[in-house]
């Protein structure tokens, strides 16, 4: 017995080095806590989202299926983002995996709610849809508190001008490669169908969502 | 009798009225100097330009403040004010410039350096643009350094309370950046001090030189 633990300690003591190598290669860069802090660089030091010259969206507590399918679509061309493109090349599966995973237990408050005023027309399209304009009721897919499911995301706390930016250019930047069709399809006619004030309301309701 | 009494109560009147105006006519010119909006000539502005160059172009150490954000600016004077800028030149110099400005006089002052047009320093190392304007539009990945052009824009005008950057003095970026890798200014917003740790000095003095040409 106690031989069998001082194989293990000696055997273990040997291992020591290499494995501190290993984390040595992944402290360079390419490991999960490098490339969490460079996350955080940007989204926020609890994933909360900042208002830089772009609003650069909130990540905690978002869906991991909807964060991985992201920085899928920024590298196979289905959506355009010239920084995320780039920053998504840098991450190995692996580390995307335990990425999307910590983000998703962050829960910050929001952080910038929209206006009550607005946020209370938001909460009836949000809850309700607007039969007449053929849009949907949002929480059919993105669920009564905005938490998203798989690769619908969560927007709850979104940032409202990252929300409206979104909405307003769908087309633009979503569903971009023909021979790859994905999930940003099914809001396509949403989007579209939803005017500058309405997206506003929207945007303002889910951002004030915790 | 009657006469001179009437006389010396008109006197009295005038210099009553005198004292009046001489007061109106200072509270006039406190009125301009301390609260009302800035201008070129005014004190406050003077007191500026004397270290920052009379169109704020700016003059080593003292970078340019022409074109500045102005949200930019008056978040600066609230930070020199509370001590919590405290980079080298800003405890020797700003701390107490800045110690007896109201708010209402930074506005006007971030208002009107903010109006002034921003001429390039354009005096960083031409060879090294290239990779600076590299790592400021597209970040390294690789190397965890994010892209400058998310919060400063693409064209490095910066927006409410994020400076601009093009066309500040290569000297004077180059050193705020260091500075911001060593420490200073901590309490700053999130998140200069994370993002210039992960800067090489070479990988500075390229978004410096950069910069500097930027219009």
């Amino acid at each position: 017995m106690t031989r069998t633990l001082l194989a293990l300690v000696v055997g273990g003591a040997l291992a020591l080095p290499a494995f501190t190598s290993i984390q040595a290669a992944h402290a360079a860069g390419a490991g999960v806590e490098a490339k969490m802090n460079y996350c955080q660089d940007c989204h926020g030091p609890a994933g909360q989202g900042f208002h830089g010259f772009y609003p650069i969206p909130r990540l905690a507590g978002q869906q991991p299926d909807y964060i991985k399918n992201q920085l899928q679509a920024f590298i196979q061309h289905r959506r355009t983002n010239n920084i995320m493109f780039n920053v998504a090349h840098s991450l190995q599966p692996s580390v995307i995996d335990a990425l999307a995973n910590r983000f998703s237990h962050f829960n910050p408050r929001p952080l910038s709610p929209g206006s009550r005023r607005l946020a209370e027309a938001g909460r009836k399209i949000f809850e309700n849809g607007m039969p007449e304009a053929n849009i949907a009721a949002c929480a059919a897919c993105h669920g009564p508190e905005a938490k998203g499911h798989g690769e619908i995301p969560r927007l709850a706390g979104q940032l409202p001008d990252y929300v409206f930016n979104k909405l307003m250019n769908w087309s633009k930047e979503r569903g971009q490669n023909p021979s790859l069709p994905d999930t940003s399809l099914i809001m396509e006619p949403v989007a579209h169908s939803l005017n500058q004030a309405q997206a506003q309301a929207v945007a303002a309701y889910v951002s004030s969502l915790r | 009798m009657v006469n001179t009494k009437a006389q010396s109560k008109n006197r009295v009147k005038r210099k009553l009225s005198l004292r009046t105006s001489a007061v109106t006519m200072a509270f006039a010119c406190w009125t301009v100097m301390f609260s009302g909006s800035a201008q070129a000539d005014s004190p406050a502005v003077r007191n500026c330009t004397w270290c920052h160059g009379s169109s704020a172009e700016g003059y080593t150490p003292a970078p340019r403040l022409a074109g500045q954000r102005p949200g930019y600016l008056q978040q600066q004077i609230v930070d020199f004010k509370a001590h919590t800028r405290d980079n080298p030149a800003s405890t020797q110099y700003m701390w107490g410039a800045a110690a007896y400005l109201d708010p209402r006089t930074a506005y006007d002052l971030a208002a009107y350096f903010a109006a002034l047009p921003p001429i390039p320093a354009a005096d960083g190392r031409a060879d090294l643009v290239a990779l600076g304007e590299s790592i400021y539009q597209r970040g390294m990945p690789e190397e965890n350094i994010v892209a400058c052009v998310a919060c400063h824009g693409p064209n490095a005008q910066g927006v409410g309370a994020i400076p601009r950057l093009g066309g500040l003095a290569y000297t004077y970026l180059k050193r705020r950046m260091k500075e911001w890798a060593i420490g200073y200014h901590a309490t700053a917003r999130h998140p200069m001090p994370s993002v210039a740790r992960k800067l090489s000095s070479a990988q500075i003095d390229a978004l410096a030189s950069y910069l500097s040409f930027v219009r």
